[in-house]
Protein backbone atom coordinates (compact mmCIF):
# COMPACT_ATOMS: atom_id res chain seq x y z
CA UNK A 1 0.00 0.00 0.00
CA UNK A 2 1.54 3.33 -0.88
CA UNK A 3 0.20 7.14 -1.77
CA UNK A 4 -1.28 8.99 0.42
CA UNK A 5 -3.93 7.04 2.33
CA UNK A 6 -0.45 4.60 3.47
CA UNK A 7 -2.02 2.26 5.73
CA UNK A 8 -5.50 4.00 5.96
CA UNK A 9 -8.13 1.17 4.84
CA UNK A 10 -11.77 0.80 5.30
CA UNK A 11 -11.56 -0.67 8.70
CA UNK A 12 -10.02 2.95 10.36
CA UNK A 13 -12.63 4.69 8.51
CA UNK A 14 -15.39 2.35 9.82
CA UNK A 15 -13.80 3.25 12.64
CA UNK A 16 -14.04 6.96 12.74
CA UNK A 17 -17.30 6.21 11.46
CA UNK A 18 -18.48 4.83 14.76
CA UNK A 19 -16.72 7.79 16.33
CA UNK A 20 -18.86 10.27 14.79
CA UNK A 21 -22.07 8.31 15.62
CA UNK A 22 -20.83 9.09 19.00
CA UNK A 23 -19.96 12.26 18.80
CA UNK A 24 -23.63 13.42 16.90
CA UNK A 25 -25.01 11.13 20.06
CA UNK A 26 -23.05 12.87 22.67
CA UNK A 27 -23.89 16.32 20.92
CA UNK A 28 -27.70 16.24 20.94
CA UNK A 29 -27.55 14.25 24.53
CA UNK A 30 -25.96 17.85 25.74
CA UNK A 31 -28.28 20.01 23.79
CA UNK A 32 -31.34 18.21 25.02
CA UNK A 33 -30.13 17.96 29.03
CA UNK A 34 -28.49 21.29 28.90
CA UNK A 35 -31.42 22.71 27.06
CA UNK A 36 -33.80 21.56 29.84
CA UNK A 37 -31.61 23.10 32.53
CA UNK A 38 -30.98 25.79 30.73
CA UNK A 39 -34.69 26.48 30.95
CA UNK A 40 -34.11 26.37 34.77
CA UNK A 41 -31.15 28.51 34.83
CA UNK A 42 -32.96 31.27 33.19
CA UNK A 43 -35.79 31.11 35.66
CA UNK A 44 -33.17 31.67 38.44
CA UNK A 45 -31.85 34.03 36.56
CA UNK A 46 -35.09 36.56 35.91
CA UNK A 47 -36.24 35.32 39.60
CA UNK A 48 -38.35 37.93 41.61
CA UNK A 49 -36.12 36.88 44.62
CA UNK A 50 -33.14 39.32 44.04
CA UNK A 51 -30.92 36.40 46.28
CA UNK A 52 -31.65 33.73 43.80
CA UNK A 53 -30.85 35.83 40.94
CA UNK A 54 -27.67 36.64 42.67
CA UNK A 55 -26.97 33.34 43.41
CA UNK A 56 -27.18 31.66 40.07
CA UNK A 57 -25.32 34.33 37.84
CA UNK A 58 -22.16 34.02 40.49
CA UNK A 59 -22.33 30.27 39.85
CA UNK A 60 -23.18 30.94 35.85
CA UNK A 61 -19.40 32.87 36.15
CA UNK A 62 -17.64 30.41 38.04
CA UNK A 63 -18.58 27.79 35.86
CA UNK A 64 -18.31 30.02 32.73
CA UNK A 65 -14.79 30.56 34.07
CA UNK A 66 -13.76 26.57 33.91
CA UNK A 67 -12.56 25.47 31.30
CA UNK A 68 -14.71 22.70 29.84
CA UNK A 69 -12.02 20.17 30.05
CA UNK A 70 -11.37 20.82 33.39
CA UNK A 71 -15.27 20.53 34.04
CA UNK A 72 -14.67 17.31 32.31
CA UNK A 73 -12.10 15.70 34.39
CA UNK A 74 -14.19 16.80 37.85
CA UNK A 75 -17.31 15.36 36.83
CA UNK A 76 -15.27 12.03 35.68
CA UNK A 77 -13.10 12.18 39.10
CA UNK A 78 -16.62 13.59 41.03
CA UNK A 79 -19.03 10.57 39.67
CA UNK A 80 -16.07 8.29 40.49
CA UNK A 81 -15.54 9.34 44.18
CA UNK A 82 -19.46 8.20 44.87
CA UNK A 83 -18.02 4.70 44.32
CA UNK A 84 -19.87 3.82 41.13
CA UNK A 85 -17.45 2.65 38.29
CA UNK A 86 -18.35 5.73 35.91
CA UNK A 87 -19.06 4.86 32.41
CA UNK A 88 -17.27 7.87 30.19
CA UNK A 89 -20.32 8.44 28.65
CA UNK A 90 -22.00 9.32 31.86
CA UNK A 91 -19.39 11.48 33.00
CA UNK A 92 -19.65 13.17 29.34
CA UNK A 93 -22.61 14.43 29.19
CA UNK A 94 -22.99 15.80 32.67
CA UNK A 95 -19.99 17.80 32.41
CA UNK A 96 -21.67 18.86 28.95
CA UNK A 97 -24.86 19.27 30.28
CA UNK A 98 -23.72 21.76 33.17
CA UNK A 99 -21.93 23.57 30.60
CA UNK A 100 -24.44 24.09 28.13
CA UNK A 101 -27.04 24.84 30.74
CA UNK A 102 -24.99 27.89 32.11
CA UNK A 103 -24.50 29.40 28.31
CA UNK A 104 -27.56 28.83 27.25
CA UNK A 105 -29.34 29.96 30.58
CA UNK A 106 -27.45 33.26 29.86
CA UNK A 107 -27.98 33.07 26.10
CA UNK A 108 -32.01 33.01 26.87
CA UNK A 109 -32.10 35.60 29.97
CA UNK A 110 -30.29 37.85 27.37
CA UNK A 111 -33.54 37.17 24.72
CA UNK A 112 -36.29 37.57 27.78
CA UNK A 113 -34.93 40.73 29.33
CA UNK A 114 -34.73 42.37 26.20
CA UNK A 115 -38.81 42.00 25.48
CA UNK A 116 -40.61 45.41 26.53
CA UNK A 117 -41.42 45.94 29.89
CA UNK A 118 -44.80 46.66 28.44
CA UNK A 119 -45.24 42.69 27.39
CA UNK A 120 -45.44 41.89 30.73
CA UNK A 121 -47.49 44.80 32.24
CA UNK A 122 -50.14 43.72 29.58
CA UNK A 123 -49.86 39.63 30.61
CA UNK A 124 -50.49 41.53 34.17
CA UNK A 125 -53.56 43.22 33.20
CA UNK A 126 -54.91 39.91 31.78
CA UNK A 127 -54.64 38.81 35.31
CA UNK A 128 -51.83 35.58 34.16
CA UNK A 129 -49.95 34.72 36.87
CA UNK A 130 -45.98 34.96 36.51
CA UNK A 131 -45.70 31.25 35.35
CA UNK A 132 -48.45 32.27 32.43
CA UNK A 133 -46.65 34.76 31.49
CA UNK A 134 -43.86 33.35 31.27
CA UNK A 135 -45.01 30.25 29.27
CA UNK A 136 -47.78 32.28 27.24
CA UNK A 137 -46.63 35.49 26.44
CA UNK A 138 -42.69 35.62 27.48
CA UNK A 139 -41.33 32.62 25.83
CA UNK A 140 -42.88 32.20 22.48
CA UNK A 141 -41.69 35.70 21.81
CA UNK A 142 -38.44 35.35 23.31
CA UNK A 143 -37.69 31.78 21.47
CA UNK A 144 -38.10 33.80 18.10
CA UNK A 145 -35.05 36.17 19.10
CA UNK A 146 -32.58 33.62 20.74
CA UNK A 147 -32.68 31.42 17.96
CA UNK A 148 -29.58 32.40 16.12
CA UNK A 149 -27.52 32.14 19.00
CA UNK A 150 -28.82 29.39 20.14
CA UNK A 151 -28.03 27.81 17.13
CA UNK A 152 -25.06 29.44 17.20
CA UNK A 153 -24.34 27.67 20.78
CA UNK A 154 -24.99 24.32 18.69
CA UNK A 155 -22.39 24.61 17.00
CA UNK A 156 -20.23 25.30 20.00
CA UNK A 157 -21.48 22.62 21.72
CA UNK A 158 -20.85 19.76 18.49
CA UNK A 159 -16.58 21.19 18.75
CA UNK A 160 -16.70 20.76 22.30
CA UNK A 161 -17.61 17.41 22.33
CA UNK A 162 -14.08 17.14 21.14
CA UNK A 163 -12.81 17.22 24.72
CA UNK A 164 -14.89 14.24 25.99
CA UNK A 165 -12.11 12.65 24.48
CA UNK A 166 -9.48 13.13 27.35
CA UNK A 167 -11.61 11.21 29.92
CA UNK A 168 -12.09 8.47 27.13
CA UNK A 169 -14.75 8.28 25.59
CA UNK A 170 -14.50 7.75 22.16
CA UNK A 171 -16.11 9.89 19.87
CA UNK A 172 -14.71 10.87 16.52
CA UNK A 173 -11.46 12.62 18.06
CA UNK A 174 -10.78 10.05 20.43
CA UNK A 175 -11.28 7.66 17.37
CA UNK A 176 -8.98 9.67 15.68
CA UNK A 177 -6.08 9.18 17.62
CA UNK A 178 -6.86 5.49 18.30
CA UNK A 179 -6.09 4.89 14.89
CA UNK A 180 -3.15 7.19 14.76
CA UNK A 181 -1.53 5.65 17.41
CA UNK A 182 -1.76 2.83 15.20
CA UNK A 183 -0.57 3.62 11.89
CA UNK A 184 0.80 7.67 12.16
CA UNK A 185 -0.61 9.03 9.59
CA UNK A 186 -1.55 12.41 11.62
CA UNK A 187 -2.33 14.89 8.90
CA UNK A 188 -4.37 12.47 7.11
CA UNK A 189 -6.69 11.05 9.86
CA UNK A 190 -7.30 14.41 12.10
CA UNK A 191 -7.63 16.29 8.57
CA UNK A 192 -10.43 13.91 8.26
CA UNK A 193 -11.87 14.76 11.19
CA UNK A 194 -11.68 17.90 11.01
CA UNK A 195 -14.14 17.86 7.88
CA UNK A 196 -16.10 15.85 9.64
CA UNK A 197 -16.81 18.40 11.64
CA UNK A 198 -16.16 21.15 9.46
CA UNK A 199 -19.30 19.55 7.25
CA UNK A 200 -21.82 19.29 10.00
CA UNK A 201 -21.41 22.72 11.71
CA UNK A 202 -20.57 25.19 8.42
CA UNK A 203 -24.50 24.65 7.54
CA UNK A 204 -25.38 25.37 11.22
CA UNK A 205 -23.16 28.54 11.59
CA UNK A 206 -24.98 29.47 8.08
CA UNK A 207 -28.43 28.53 9.21
CA UNK A 208 -27.64 31.06 12.25
CA UNK A 209 -26.41 33.55 10.25
CA UNK A 210 -29.31 33.89 8.37
CA UNK A 211 -31.64 33.52 10.91
CA UNK A 212 -30.21 36.97 12.15
CA UNK A 213 -30.05 38.49 8.90
CA UNK A 214 -33.98 37.35 8.66
CA UNK A 215 -34.67 38.51 12.29
CA UNK A 216 -32.84 42.14 11.96
CA UNK A 217 -35.02 42.87 9.13
CA UNK A 218 -38.16 42.09 10.26
CA UNK A 219 -36.83 44.78 13.19
CA UNK A 220 -36.66 47.23 11.35
CA UNK B 1 -0.92 12.02 54.41
CA UNK B 2 -2.34 10.60 50.77
CA UNK B 3 -4.90 8.80 50.12
CA UNK B 4 -3.40 5.40 48.42
CA UNK B 5 -6.36 3.64 45.94
CA UNK B 6 -6.85 0.74 48.67
CA UNK B 7 -8.02 3.53 51.44
CA UNK B 8 -10.25 5.41 48.36
CA UNK B 9 -11.40 1.64 47.95
CA UNK B 10 -12.20 1.15 51.99
CA UNK B 11 -13.97 4.82 51.82
CA UNK B 12 -16.27 3.83 48.95
CA UNK B 13 -17.15 0.40 50.64
CA UNK B 14 -20.09 1.96 53.19
CA UNK B 15 -23.82 2.90 52.30
CA UNK B 16 -22.61 6.60 52.53
CA UNK B 17 -20.15 8.79 50.73
CA UNK B 18 -17.53 8.79 53.64
CA UNK B 19 -14.96 10.21 51.53
CA UNK B 20 -12.99 13.10 52.53
CA UNK B 21 -11.08 15.63 50.29
CA UNK B 22 -7.70 15.67 51.87
CA UNK B 23 -6.63 19.61 50.45
CA UNK B 24 -3.83 20.13 52.35
CA UNK B 25 -1.97 17.03 50.71
CA UNK B 26 -1.57 19.73 47.95
CA UNK B 27 -0.13 22.09 49.81
CA UNK B 28 4.03 20.79 48.66
CA UNK B 29 3.13 21.33 45.16
CA UNK B 30 2.05 24.91 44.57
CA UNK B 31 5.08 25.84 43.17
CA UNK B 32 4.24 23.36 40.55
CA UNK B 33 0.93 24.98 39.87
CA UNK B 34 2.53 28.07 39.82
CA UNK B 35 4.85 27.18 37.20
CA UNK B 36 1.40 25.80 35.28
CA UNK B 37 -0.16 29.66 35.93
CA UNK B 38 2.97 31.28 34.17
CA UNK B 39 2.95 28.99 31.18
CA UNK B 40 -0.87 29.28 30.76
CA UNK B 41 -0.43 33.19 30.99
CA UNK B 42 2.59 33.28 28.43
CA UNK B 43 0.25 31.24 25.58
CA UNK B 44 -2.56 33.89 26.52
CA UNK B 45 -0.20 36.84 26.15
CA UNK B 46 0.80 35.45 23.08
CA UNK B 47 -2.70 34.31 21.25
CA UNK B 48 -3.95 37.57 22.47
CA UNK B 49 -1.01 40.03 21.38
CA UNK B 50 -0.46 38.16 18.08
CA UNK B 51 -3.71 37.31 17.84
CA UNK B 52 -5.26 40.81 17.59
CA UNK B 53 -3.24 41.93 14.34
CA UNK B 54 -4.14 39.04 12.50
CA UNK B 55 -7.50 39.84 13.62
CA UNK B 56 -7.02 43.27 12.44
CA UNK B 57 -5.22 41.94 9.03
CA UNK B 58 -8.25 39.42 8.25
CA UNK B 59 -10.91 41.46 8.66
CA UNK B 60 -8.98 43.99 6.29
CA UNK B 61 -8.56 40.94 3.86
CA UNK B 62 -12.00 40.24 4.05
CA UNK B 63 -13.29 43.55 3.36
CA UNK B 64 -10.59 44.33 0.70
CA UNK B 65 -11.23 45.02 -3.13
CA UNK B 66 -9.25 42.02 -4.21
CA UNK B 67 -11.55 38.73 -4.94
CA UNK B 68 -9.42 36.65 -4.30
CA UNK B 69 -7.89 37.95 -1.12
CA UNK B 70 -11.66 38.05 0.14
CA UNK B 71 -12.31 34.32 -0.74
CA UNK B 72 -8.78 33.25 0.93
CA UNK B 73 -9.48 35.55 4.58
CA UNK B 74 -13.35 34.01 4.15
CA UNK B 75 -12.13 30.21 4.03
CA UNK B 76 -10.05 31.10 6.69
CA UNK B 77 -12.14 32.21 9.12
CA UNK B 78 -14.83 29.85 8.29
CA UNK B 79 -12.60 27.01 8.61
CA UNK B 80 -11.34 28.03 11.81
CA UNK B 81 -14.61 28.36 13.47
CA UNK B 82 -16.10 25.27 12.41
CA UNK B 83 -13.28 22.64 13.46
CA UNK B 84 -12.74 22.29 17.30
CA UNK B 85 -9.36 23.35 18.80
CA UNK B 86 -8.14 20.02 19.99
CA UNK B 87 -8.38 19.09 16.25
CA UNK B 88 -6.90 22.01 15.13
CA UNK B 89 -3.69 21.63 17.80
CA UNK B 90 -3.49 17.94 16.56
CA UNK B 91 -3.07 18.54 13.11
CA UNK B 92 -0.81 21.47 13.99
CA UNK B 93 1.44 19.38 16.10
CA UNK B 94 1.45 15.99 15.11
CA UNK B 95 0.75 17.05 11.30
CA UNK B 96 3.98 19.53 10.70
CA UNK B 97 6.21 17.18 12.91
CA UNK B 98 5.37 14.09 10.92
CA UNK B 99 6.19 16.71 7.81
CA UNK B 100 9.60 17.10 8.92
CA UNK B 101 8.67 20.52 10.74
CA UNK B 102 9.82 20.09 14.36
CA UNK B 103 9.14 22.59 17.02
CA UNK B 104 7.96 22.36 20.77
CA UNK B 105 4.89 21.68 21.78
CA UNK B 106 4.48 25.18 23.46
CA UNK B 107 5.38 27.20 20.60
CA UNK B 108 2.84 24.62 18.59
CA UNK B 109 0.01 25.61 20.98
CA UNK B 110 0.86 29.20 20.88
CA UNK B 111 0.85 29.41 17.28
CA UNK B 112 -2.43 27.06 17.07
CA UNK B 113 -3.68 29.33 19.45
CA UNK B 114 -2.90 32.87 17.68
CA UNK B 115 -4.39 31.15 14.31
CA UNK B 116 -7.56 29.97 16.07
CA UNK B 117 -8.02 33.46 18.32
CA UNK B 118 -7.20 35.52 14.96
CA UNK B 119 -10.44 33.83 12.93
CA UNK B 120 -12.91 34.71 15.92
CA UNK B 121 -11.29 38.13 16.16
CA UNK B 122 -11.82 38.92 12.42
CA UNK B 123 -15.43 38.63 12.30
CA UNK B 124 -15.65 40.55 15.97
CA UNK B 125 -13.56 43.27 14.22
CA UNK B 126 -15.26 43.06 11.17
CA UNK B 127 -18.70 43.23 12.38
CA UNK B 128 -17.30 46.62 14.65
CA UNK B 129 -15.56 47.89 10.97
CA UNK B 130 -18.99 46.95 9.21
CA UNK B 131 -21.02 48.97 11.64
CA UNK B 132 -19.26 52.43 10.61
CA UNK B 133 -21.76 54.80 8.86
CA UNK B 134 -20.73 55.56 5.55
CA UNK B 135 -21.76 59.16 6.32
CA UNK B 136 -18.99 59.22 8.60
CA UNK B 137 -16.19 58.20 5.98
CA UNK B 138 -17.58 60.43 3.00
CA UNK B 139 -17.67 63.55 6.03
CA UNK B 140 -13.79 63.01 6.62
CA UNK B 141 -13.46 62.82 3.02
CA UNK B 142 -14.72 66.16 2.83
CA UNK B 143 -12.63 67.23 5.37
CA UNK B 144 -9.67 66.33 3.04
CA UNK B 145 -8.40 63.86 4.82
CA UNK B 146 -6.17 61.08 3.22
CA UNK B 147 -7.08 57.67 2.76
CA UNK B 148 -4.82 56.35 5.61
CA UNK B 149 -5.65 58.81 8.37
CA UNK B 150 -9.72 57.80 7.53
CA UNK B 151 -8.69 54.44 7.92
CA UNK B 152 -7.30 54.79 11.36
CA UNK B 153 -8.95 57.53 12.85
CA UNK B 154 -12.40 56.45 11.47
CA UNK B 155 -12.33 52.91 10.96
CA UNK B 156 -9.98 51.48 13.02
CA UNK B 157 -10.04 53.11 16.75
CA UNK B 158 -14.12 53.87 16.60
CA UNK B 159 -14.61 50.30 16.09
CA UNK B 160 -12.05 48.96 17.81
CA UNK B 161 -13.39 50.30 20.81
CA UNK B 162 -16.94 49.51 19.68
CA UNK B 163 -15.72 45.67 19.96
CA UNK B 164 -13.60 45.83 22.22
CA UNK B 165 -15.80 44.42 25.36
CA UNK B 166 -16.74 41.20 22.51
CA UNK B 167 -12.71 41.06 21.66
CA UNK B 168 -11.85 40.88 25.39
CA UNK B 169 -14.36 37.82 25.97
CA UNK B 170 -13.44 36.06 23.39
CA UNK B 171 -9.59 36.44 24.79
CA UNK B 172 -10.52 35.23 28.27
CA UNK B 173 -12.19 32.25 26.48
CA UNK B 174 -9.23 31.95 24.74
CA UNK B 175 -6.84 31.53 28.02
CA UNK B 176 -9.79 28.46 29.17
CA UNK B 177 -8.89 27.23 26.10
CA UNK B 178 -5.46 26.35 26.24
CA UNK B 179 -6.06 24.11 28.63
CA UNK B 180 -6.52 21.88 25.78
CA UNK B 181 -2.29 22.49 25.12
CA UNK B 182 -2.17 19.96 27.59
CA UNK B 183 -3.26 17.43 25.01
CA UNK B 184 -0.10 18.06 23.14
CA UNK B 185 1.66 17.99 26.58
CA UNK B 186 2.64 21.63 26.75
CA UNK B 187 3.04 21.83 30.65
CA UNK B 188 0.60 24.58 31.17
CA UNK B 189 -2.03 24.65 34.48
CA UNK B 190 -4.07 22.12 33.19
CA UNK B 191 -0.78 19.64 32.42
CA UNK B 192 0.13 20.20 36.16
CA UNK B 193 -2.79 19.61 37.17
CA UNK B 194 -2.82 16.15 35.06
CA UNK B 195 0.65 15.15 36.77
CA UNK B 196 0.30 15.98 39.74
CA UNK B 197 -3.24 14.11 40.28
CA UNK B 198 -1.17 10.74 39.11
CA UNK B 199 1.75 11.67 41.56
CA UNK B 200 -0.89 11.74 44.27
CA UNK B 201 -3.53 10.22 43.24
CA UNK B 202 -5.96 12.95 44.63
CA UNK B 203 -7.70 13.54 40.99
CA UNK B 204 -11.00 15.30 42.61
CA UNK B 205 -9.26 17.56 45.16
CA UNK B 206 -6.42 18.48 42.55
CA UNK B 207 -9.23 19.53 39.54
CA UNK B 208 -10.94 21.27 42.06
CA UNK B 209 -7.59 23.76 43.30
CA UNK B 210 -6.94 23.87 39.26
CA UNK B 211 -10.99 24.97 38.70
CA UNK B 212 -10.27 27.55 40.95
CA UNK B 213 -7.42 28.93 39.74
CA UNK B 214 -9.14 28.98 36.43
CA UNK B 215 -12.12 30.88 37.81
CA UNK B 216 -9.66 33.69 39.50
CA UNK B 217 -7.18 33.71 36.28
CA UNK B 218 -10.39 34.80 34.61
CA UNK B 219 -11.79 37.17 36.20
CA UNK B 220 -7.84 38.78 36.49
CA UNK B 221 -8.06 38.56 33.06
CA UNK B 222 -11.63 40.36 32.90
CA UNK B 223 -10.02 43.18 35.23
CA UNK B 224 -6.94 43.83 33.22
CA UNK B 225 -8.90 44.39 29.93
CA UNK B 226 -10.62 46.39 31.60
CA UNK B 227 -8.44 48.64 33.23
CA UNK B 228 -6.51 48.39 29.59
CA UNK B 229 -9.55 49.72 27.95
CA UNK B 230 -10.13 52.52 30.19
CA UNK B 231 -5.95 53.45 29.65
CA UNK B 232 -6.26 53.11 25.75
CA UNK B 233 -10.02 53.91 25.03
CA UNK B 234 -9.66 57.87 25.85
CA UNK B 235 -13.08 58.94 24.54
CA UNK B 236 -15.10 56.97 26.97
CA UNK B 237 -13.30 58.05 29.63
CA UNK B 238 -13.91 61.67 28.53
CA UNK B 239 -17.23 60.87 28.11
CA UNK B 240 -18.05 59.50 31.07
CA UNK B 241 -16.82 62.79 32.72
CA UNK B 242 -18.63 65.07 30.76
CA UNK B 243 -21.57 63.36 31.32
CA UNK B 244 -20.73 63.51 35.57
CA UNK B 245 -20.08 67.53 35.04
CA UNK B 246 -23.26 68.33 33.06
CA UNK B 247 -25.11 65.23 35.18
CA UNK B 248 -26.95 64.35 32.36
CA UNK B 249 -26.62 61.45 30.80
CA UNK B 250 -24.55 61.08 27.55
CA UNK B 251 -26.14 58.30 24.68
CA UNK B 252 -23.87 55.77 24.04
CA UNK B 253 -20.79 55.35 21.77
CA UNK B 254 -22.32 55.30 18.48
Amino acid sequence: MSGIFGAFTATHLLYLAQGAVWTVALSMLAFLLGGIAGFGVMLMRISRWAWLRAASAAVSQVVQGIPLMVLLFLSYYGVGMMGIDVPPLLAASLAMMIYTSVFLGDIWRGSVESMARTQWEAAECLSLTRWQAIRLVIVPQAVRLSLPSTVGFLVQVLKSTSLASVIGFVEITRAAQIVNNAIFQPFLVFSLVGAFYFLLCYPLSRWSRQLERKLNVRNR
Amino acid sequence: MQATPSEREAAQEGDFVTYDLNFPALWPYWPQFLDGIRLTLALTAAATTLGLCLSILVAIGRRSDSPALRTLCGIYVEVLRNTPFIVQIFIFYFGLSSAGIQMSAAVAAALAMVINVGAYGAEIVRAGMDAVPPGQIEAAECLGLSRPRIYWHVVMQPSLERVYPALTSQFVLMMLMSSVASQISTEELSAVANNIQSDTYLSLETYIVVAALYVVLALLLKLCFWAIGEAVFRRRRMLRQAARHNRIAVQGGA
